[in-house]
């Protein structure tokens, strides 16, 4: 399918496949049975340029948009989607200091976000506040000299190997939602530790980990924005980097059906290869469909948030969900046309099934963003009536 | 620290087929790469500006289209490149090469350091890098798998040898010839990409490095290629056919008919 991708956006989806197929496909199994945080290809995609992609170009960065960082999560979730998740959430904690952080601050710690010598993660989810983010609990209590954090935070993607956490908490408990703002907090800073890494179904390259704020001290610096406005940030940040869980998504499931046709082609059963069975062929050819018209949205998505408009939550809401919809049913298919072989380790599928099932959980759970979907689609009638 | 990197483009296979009937290589159809070997060479080269500061020039002999390599080279971290491309060149020995090469050195002026692979795929000689050395009048270490130290004025590697390693000290400039031990080789990134495309890569002919088209190519060769052949197979096996015991006798015959029994 053509795309119309430009010159420089071709070089940036072959240079992500490039490093994906030389540097992550030989190490990816162990990566996943050995829940490794793969350090070695963070240093690859470093060098490779890959983390400038989302930076702006004041700050060492290549200023590329949403379509571009799509691009590279795709093609490295081709391969292994815990690897791209690990390379996107650095992406994901340096949003909404690109969008919202003073000068000042994004001089001191962009250009060593943009050379990939620190990766970042963003913090939301606490035990009690999942689809319900608004419900954190987290404080940012205003002391002498900056800002005084307490509480965990659940579940957060490249914890304990990040640097630099962007950490929403309440600075007003009693506005609620209103009462959040957004912190850069430094690894090491005391009283800021991490609890437990969670083992996990799927991207088991990537680190998931508890991060405890016990009287941790953040400078008054390290306020992202104004105090109040962390929950605006984080929606609107979502917003944004929703298409990326869809590239992550469509690149799961492209692996998946590339695995299913060589498998088909290969494996003879009543003396033919079993790509020559209809019923075989009519699964592939709806696996194939999926995945095109997922990446059409994907990429439809990302262009809509390049494209400056003020409101994209329903479209890169419709990317996410279908396309992690998508990769659910095309990587269970796969596993299916793979039979007893595709069920095994030895084969890639049962990873990638495995793989697919988080991208309808997070970054938004694919019921809450039907419903916000057709939140917009009453309000867009209620404007009409 | 000024390092000049010598490059060679070649057919992307370690089975390089021969047509029998004007027993030249076969190159259609075989994609053109950096001479693997080569790529440890360039991937030094980088590292030690990245340490010590300086420049990598990447340098090749070759048709036109090894432009297409020295790109690649400078996406892989070389600063700028030139092509040695004339003519005049083809067909040149490892001497003649060597010869070129160095005239292009002493056009790029001062360097520290020339930085070879120890062999090429295709050539298989390893002898241009120690040539190189004798015609520049510096010193030579082949088979260097690591740099341990480097300074202004000298060097220490170490190298592979049969049984081991030994270590080494040269006075710069020298050149050195490196094995695949040294490095891994980086992959491009989207800076070096974005340079490599807009580069002007310089193409110098004999006459610019002003070289007598006498003593390069061709006619500056000292050793001449009269044939390139695959080996024929000289012992053929033989299958027995049929049933068990015919097969057991026809193997009984030829080996007493052979004299082995």
């Amino acid at each position: 399918m053509e795309y119309g991708l430009t010159e420089e956006q071709k070089t940036v989806k072959s240079l992500a496949r490039k490093i994906a197929e030389e540097r992550i496909l030989p190490v990816r199994a162990e990566l996943d049975e050995r829940e490794e945080f793969p350090w070695a290809i963070m240093q690859d995609l470093a060098s490779a340029d890959l983390f400038r992609v989302f930076v702006p170009e004041e700050y060492e960065g290549l200023g590329y948009g949403c379509l571009e960082l799509c691009l590279v999560v795709e093609e490295l979730s081709r391969i292994c989607s815990g690897v791209a998740v690990s390379y996107a959430a650095s992406a994901l904690g340096s949003f909404i200091l690109i969008d919202y952080g003073s000068e000042e601050q994004k001089r001191k710690y962009l250009p060593d976000i943009a050379s990939g010598k620190k990766l970042t993660a963003f913090a939301l989810s606490e035990p009690t506040a999942g689809s319900d983010a608004a419900a954190i609990k987290t404080t940012a209590e205003k002391v002498e000299g900056g800002y005084l954090l307490n509480g965990t935070k659940q579940f957060i993607t490249n914890g304990g190997e990040a640097e630099i956490y962007t950490v929403i908490a309440l600075t007003d408990k009693t506005r609620g939602a209103r009462g959040a703002s957004a912190f850069i907090v430094e690894k090491g800073t005391p009283g800021f530790s991490f609890g437990k890494k969670e083992r996990k179904m799927g991207i088991r390259a990537s680190a998931t980990r508890e991060l405890v704020f016990r009287n941790c001290l953040v400078p008054e610096e390290n306020l992202i924005g104004k105090p109040g406005m962390g929950f605006l940030m984080t929606m609107r940040l979502l917003d944004r980097s929703r298409p990326g869980i869809g590239a992550q998504a469509v690149g799961i499931a492209q692996g998946a059906l590339e695995a299913a046709v060589d498998y088909a082609q290969q494996r003879i059963q009543f003396g033919h290869p079993l790509i020559s069975q209809p019923v075989v062929q009519d699964m592939l050819a709806q696996m194939a469909i999926q995945v095109e018209a997922a990446r059409a949205l994907v990429y439809a998505a990302a262009r809509t948030v390049d494209s400056g408009i003020r409101n994209f939550t329903e479209s890169s809401a419709m990317a996410k969900v279908f396309a992690s919809d998508t990769a659910m049913k095309v990587t269970t298919d796969a596993v299916q046309i793979c039979g007893g072989a595709g069920y095994m380790k030895d084969y890639p599928v049962e990873k990638m099934m495995r793989d697919a099932k988080i991208t309808q959980i997070y970054e938004g759970a694919n019921e809450v963003l039907r419903n916000a979907i057709a939140v917009e689609l009453r309000k867009r009638k209620a404007r009409t009536e | 620290m000024k390092v000049v990197v010598c490059l060679k483009q070649v057919p992307a296979t370690t089975e390089v087929k021969v047509d029998p009937q004007t027993n030249t290589i076969i190159r259609e159809g075989v994609k053109s790469i950096i001479n693997p070997l080569d790529t440890y060479a360039l991937e030094e080269g980088v590292r030690l500006k990245e340490r010590c500061g300086g420049k990598v020039t990447a340098l090749s002999m070759g048709p036109p289209q090894a432009e297409e390599m020295l790109r690649e080279a400078i996406s892989l971290g070389a600063d700028e490149a030139v092509l040695l491309c004339d003519k005049a060149f083809a067909g040149a020995d490892t001497w003649a090469t060597a010869y070129t090469l160095a005239a292009a050195i002493g056009k790029l002026g001062e360097y520290d350091l020339v930085i070879c692979g120890r062999q090429t795929l295709d050539g298989d000689t390893g002898q241009v890098g120690p040539q190189l050395a004798e015609i520049l009048g510096v010193a030579f270490i082949a088979y260097v798998s690591k740099i341990e130290e480097i300074a202004e004025d000298r060097l220490r590697v170490r190298r592979m040898i049969e049984e081991g390693y030994e270590v080494i000290e040269a006075a710069l400039p020298a050149v050195i010839t490196v094995v695949k031990e040294i490095n891994t080789p980086r992959l491009p990134s989207l800076r070096g990409l974005a340079r490599a495309k807009g580069a002007a890569i310089p193409v110098w002919t004999a006459g610019e490095l002003g070289l007598d088209p006498k003593l390069v190519g061709l006619s500056g060769s000292f050793t001449r290629v009269i044939r390139v052949f695959s080996p024929q197979r000289t012992s053929r096996g033989e299958i027995f056919q049929g049933e068990l015991e015919d097969q057991v006798e026809g193997l009984i015959n030829k080996l007493k008919e052979a004299g082995a029994i």
